[in-house]
């Protein structure tokens, strides 16, 4: 007995068709034409430098600025998973990171930090680094909890990034499952310490290779 | 319709002796007469809500594709099963008799690579287009490395 098939009523694809979107998300990466915006400023730093007496000029221009970036860290308004109901609850009242000057901000063109909060997969990857490739330099990553760390409890599952350092440079690891708003605080705070140190305005280093699953 | 008499019912038109367990039904048939006892299932024992489909990998027993419909006035449920020969992955499609059974469907062949022929739309549904295997099959190695991210 046969039973007939619906029509079928197939939507059309968002994205057309995935190929396309993953060279152009190669040719984004590659930058083929360079960053000639950074190497122009580190040219200019560079020749203010080598000037008689120039490095008095560098080094304290560069404490007023680390000092503007680390008290005005906007993070991205960005949650993947359960770790950004406690990056909620870091942001609200009650621990208020507002009071250091961290404004969770809906744009990743203003933004300079990008927290991490939750379980990375595969087929996420490509979007969380499209989204870290449109924060402006200089810019911050926070890893937050054991899933973004590591890979965590769900790291010998078939479809999970493990660790989102393979995807993006991070500096600053909060462990925890998840993290309560008091860890994920002194995160932001040793990352504010990192900050003021900050020496360079150019490149990130690049994700680490996977060495080993 | 009582379970028991659904048992008979099911019984006397295919064969096979129906499990009883409650209110539920479990019912094994080959693969060819799957849509035959969908049919059966859906208007002759008013079975027309569709809770889940799925499968099991037997290793080398094959697949089994499982699934469960019910009557949920009349307090009858029916879980259907189907055992695919070793190396055989084509089932009949059941989007003819529940419009329900097209995601899950999809699932079952994104996890299992279970092929419903006659299905209107079988592509993948959660993984990315991309993926290679169905990872839910006994042989799939989940540690493999693939660049760049995994």
């Amino acid at each position: 007995m046969a039973v007939k098939a619906p029509t079928p009523q197939v939507p059309p694809p968002v994205w057309g068709d995935i190929k396309d979107l993953q060279e152009w998300e190669k040719y984004r990466q590659e930058r083929p034409d360079g960053d000639r915006t950074s190497q122009a400023l580190a040219q200019i730093a560079d020749a203010i430098h080598h000037l008689p007496g120039g490095w008095i000029v560098v080094t304290s221009t560069e404490k007023i600025f680390n000092w503007a970036r680390s008290s005005s860290i906007w993070p991205v308004t960005f949650g993947l998973a359960c770790c950004a109901i406690e990056m909620m609850a870091t942001f609200a009242s009650r621990f208020d990171v507002e009071r250091f000057g961290m404004v969770p901000w809906a744009s990743p063109r203003h933004s300079d930090l990008m927290i991490v909060s939750g379980t990375v997969t595969i087929k996420m990857a490509p979007m969380l680094r499209r989204i870290y490739d449109q924060m402006p330099d200089p810019k911050w990553v926070v890893s937050m909890g054991s899933c973004a760390n590591s890979g965590g409890p769900f790291r010998h599952g078939y479809h999970v990034v493990k660790g989102v350092d393979r995807v993006v440079p991070v500096d600053v690891y909060v462990p925890g499952c998840p993290p309560t708003p008091d860890s994920l605080m002194y995160g932001l705070l040793t990352l504010q310490e990192q900050v003021a140190e900050f020496q360079k305005t150019g490149r990130r280093p690049e994700p680490s290779p996977a060495t080993e699953s | 319709m009582a379970p028991t008499e659904a048992v008979s019912r099911i019984g006397e038109r295919f064969g096979v002796q129906p499990a009883l367990d409650g209110r539920t039904v479990t019912v094994t048939v080959p693969a060819e007469r799957w849509q035959e006892l969908g049919a059966m299932v859906k208007t002759e024992l008013g079975c027309r809500y569709f809770n889940w489909l799925s499968a099991v990998d037997w290793k080398a027993e094959g697949l089994e594709v499982v699934c469960r419909v019910e009557d949920v006035e009349g307090g009858l449920a029916v879980l259907m099963k189907t055992r695919l020969a070793p190396g055989q992955t084509a089932c009949p499609t059941l989007t003819g008799l529940w419009r329900g059974a097209d995601w899950m469907e999809r699932e079952c062949y994104d996890m299992f690579g279970v092929v419903f022929t006659g299905h209107p739309d079988l592509r993948r549904i959660l993984l990315p287009d991309d993926w290679e295997g169905h990872p839910l099959r006994k042989d799939y190695a989940v540690d493999t490395a693939h660049p760049p991210y995994r």
